[in-house]
């Protein structure tokens, strides 16, 4: 393959410098970021000629002059408010990088690290280099982009038997001035056996910024823990946003991710879960609205390697406008994952003629004794049941408008953290034409 | 209250209803009858509103206003409702929350405030009671996976909360077994107030020996052919409607040869 990105310098602007300025971090480390260099300067940017980028152009991001994110970027703490999340510990990162000065760090439990992954890196080097880089495919460009520039992102680890009660909220922000900014936070999530953690992870921006995050989560989910997970995607309108998500469940884990997204021009989110030991519950469920000419990809991959596993789907997108949502769920059983459940359902509303979806479920099943089902729907809204909300009072945009939040409602009532779900709910009443109506509603 | 004049209606250039006149006073109740295909939802759904359909000549008047120049949800505000032959399944929203976005919505129309969540729940209660609901049906969105009897009930539950000034009942009978028929018979008995106007459409004869009507029509291919006291309602049970349909046909073949 031709190094497509020698046309894309940026990238790699003053890279030597900025890797001999880590020289400190692990060796496992420096060998993780020379071999995403690599990688992504072979395989370059995909394009819609590529199977798994059919659908999802990235040449208005591999176009884009970005400029690497650096010290000098910071940011004022007022600008921050609007971001957190009551009731959970606020750890921040501006573009990438743990901030000590705007996160409210809080005690924990002992044993227990939130915080920034260089700092993890300093203290629990051991810890780290065992997962860091073991889990997402090292293959795909995006993972191979970040892996290229690890330097800093969020680190949480949960000890044997430990539960962390309060909720870890990181958040994630980018600042863009005159020039466009690329971040690569790079992020690690390790609950030990029987350790039980909530985290949230939000990719924050503001209006009429443009910037790019291509960010890669790893996590690991010890023998019998529970992890529940929220990602939310707050970008900016005009921002890009590449991210992957990769799980790593073994014997008896309980897993529940919940990916949100709003934001963003070009959002691409990878999701996939491997289950690595018997009796793992894997949820993976998803909510987004897109408007204007906004695009919004999701690649799941739930891998069943071993029996008695279920793995629990549901992913719904609001469409307006020319938007446009990928939906792929692939589900693969391996031929030693008997007595498999696995339950997919992709949803999508269309709120306009011109808004598009595509849903592509696939079932690769080499085992005999299994029970996978998928679903797959696209409509608009049911002019009957406008119809009759309307002929009992409620005016034609109200009942479009409690339709929609229903339709959303399905995702909703699954999230287990009600700040998370009170702040969602309070996002819809605003989106929704008739919000107030809803809100007065439900 | 409902002055139907000569009303033409149909479907993608298939004209259902062929010239309806009805006249409902303040207080009485009246039946339609007739057989399927009659246009009898038909009518019901135009009263409501429903845009599918398209009317093509003829006026209704309720209550001193143009209906047909109202919207679906204004012609609710003012007071008109109807209970589906169908009706439909919402997932998603409870019921509770629908009746209380419909009646807050009624409310501001009359200038009233909204009704607190207290307050609701205290009539939604007293409402269920005259149609012996459970409470359960309360919570759970709006008639999903209910059964046939619940829907019809929780039909006439809706009119009760809503306090229409007319209410025009879709074959609210069809379906149901003799105790679910008492159940809801009882509902629409207990809100005739004298004030309150009814239109009861129906297929079977059946329901009106529980809702006494002031007047019993019957329709037939888009018209009202016969109109008459309680005791039509009779006649048609004793002969069918095949003998008002032959009469019909006889007429119009006597017509179409002078």
């Amino acid at each position: 393959m031709t190094a497509i990105v020698t046309d894309k310098p940026y990238l790699f602007a003053d890279y030597d410098a900025f890797d001999a300025g880590l020289a400190s971090q692990p060796e496992a480390v420096r060998a993780l970021r020379k071999d995403g260099r690599e990688r992504f300067e072979a395989v370059g940017f995909p394009t819609t000629r590529d199977e798994e980028w059919r659908f999802t152009n990235v040449a208005p991001i591999a176009k884009t002059h970005f400029r690497r994110a650096n010290d000098e970027d910071q940011l004022d703490a007022a600008k921050l408010e609007p971001f957190k999340l009551p009731e959970c510990i606020d750890l921040v990162f501006v573009n990438g990088r743990y901030s000590e000065e705007l996160s409210e760090p809080e005690a924990l439990p002992e044993g227990v690290f939130a915080g920034s992954l260089a700092t993890a890196l300093e203290e629990m080097p051991e810890i780290v280099t065992e997962q860091l880089g073991k889990h997402a495919d090292p293959g795909h460009p995006f993972v191979a982009l970040n892996s290229a520039h690890i330097e800093d992102g969020a680190f949480v680890y949960v000890p044997k038997g430990v539960r962390v009660e309060k909720t870890l909220h990181l958040l994630f922000i980018a600042t863009s001035g005159e020039e466009a900014v690329v971040s690569y936070p790079r992020n690690l999530f390790i609950a030990e056996e029987s350790a039980e953690v909530t985290v949230v992870e939000s990719y924050n921006g503001y209006s009429g910024d443009k910037y790019l995050t291509c960010t890669v989560t790893e996590i690991v989910g010890h023998e019998n823990s529970t992890i529940d997970h929220y990602r939310l995607g707050e970008e900016s309108l005009d921002a890009y946003h590449l991210g992957t998500l990769k799980i790593h469940l073994e014997r008896n884990a309980n897993f529940f991710t919940h990916s949100v997204n709003h934001g963003g021009a070009i959002v691409r989110n990878d999701i996939q879960a491997y289950l690595g030991g018997e009796g793992v519950e894997c949820t993976l469920n998803g909510l987004y609205l897109a408007r204007g000419k906004q695009l919004v990809d999701h690649h799941m991959w739930v891998d069943h390697a071993m029996p008695h596993c279920h793995s629990y789907e549901l992913f719904k997108g609001i469409l307006e406008d020319q938007s446009r949502a990928v939906f792929n769920g692939r589900i693969m059983v391996h031929q030693d994952a008997q007595k498999t459940d696995a339950k997919q359902s992709s949803q999508h509303l269309l709120l306009s003629d011109s808004a598009i979806a595509h849903s592509n479920p696939q079932l690769e099943i080499y085992a005999d004794d299994v029970r996978c089902t998928h679903g797959s729907t696209t409509g608009h809204l049911d002019d009957e049941a406008v119809f009759y909300l309307r002929s009992r009072g409620i005016g034609e945009e109200a009942a479009k408008s409690l339709l929609t939040y229903a339709f959303a409602g399905e995702v909703l009532d699954e999230f287990r953290l009600e700040t998370v779900r009170k702040g969602l709910e309070e996002f819809l009443f605003t989106r929704l034409p008739k919000g107030d109506v809803v809100r007065q509603a439900v | 209250m409902l002055k139907i004049d000569n009303l033409h209606a149909g479907i993608e250039d298939v004209e259902i209803l062929k010239g309806i006149d009805l006249n409902i006073g303040k207080g009485e109740v009246h039946a339609i009858m007739g057989p399927n295909g009659s246009g009898k939802s038909t009518l019901a759904q135009i009263l409501a509103g429903r845009e599918e359909y398209e009317v093509t000549g003829g006026a209704v008047d309720f209550d001193g206003q143009d209906l047909l120049e109202l919207e679906p949800e204004d012609r609710a505000r003012e007071g008109l409702f109807l209970a589906f032959q169908y009706p439909v399944e919402i997932p998603g929203v409870s019921n509770t929350y629908f009746l209380k976005a419909a009646l807050n919505a009624i409310r501001a129309h009359r200038g009233l405030d909204e009704i607190d969540a207290l307050d609701f729940l205290k009539l939604a209660r007293e409402k269920m009671k005259l149609v012996q609901m459970d409470e359960k049906l309360l919570k759970r969105p709006v008639n999903d996976g209910f059964s046939g009897g619940e829907k019809k009930r929780n039909e006439i539950f809706h009119m009760a909360v809503l306090d229409p000034k007319m209410a025009v009942l879709d074959e609210t009978d069809s379906g149901l077994d003799i105790d679910a028929l008492r159940i809801v018979a009882n509902g629409v008995n207990s809100l005739r107030d004298g004030e309150r106007s009814f239109l009861v459409i129906t297929h079977y004869q059946r329901l009106l020996e529980y809702i006494k009507p002031d007047h019993v029509h019957v329709l037939v291919d888009g018209k009202i052919v016969r109109s008459g006291g309680p005791e039509l309602a009779l006649e048609l049970e004793d002969q069918g409607y095949a003998i008002i349909e032959n009469e019909v046909r006889a007429a119009t073949a006597a017509a179409a040869s002078a």
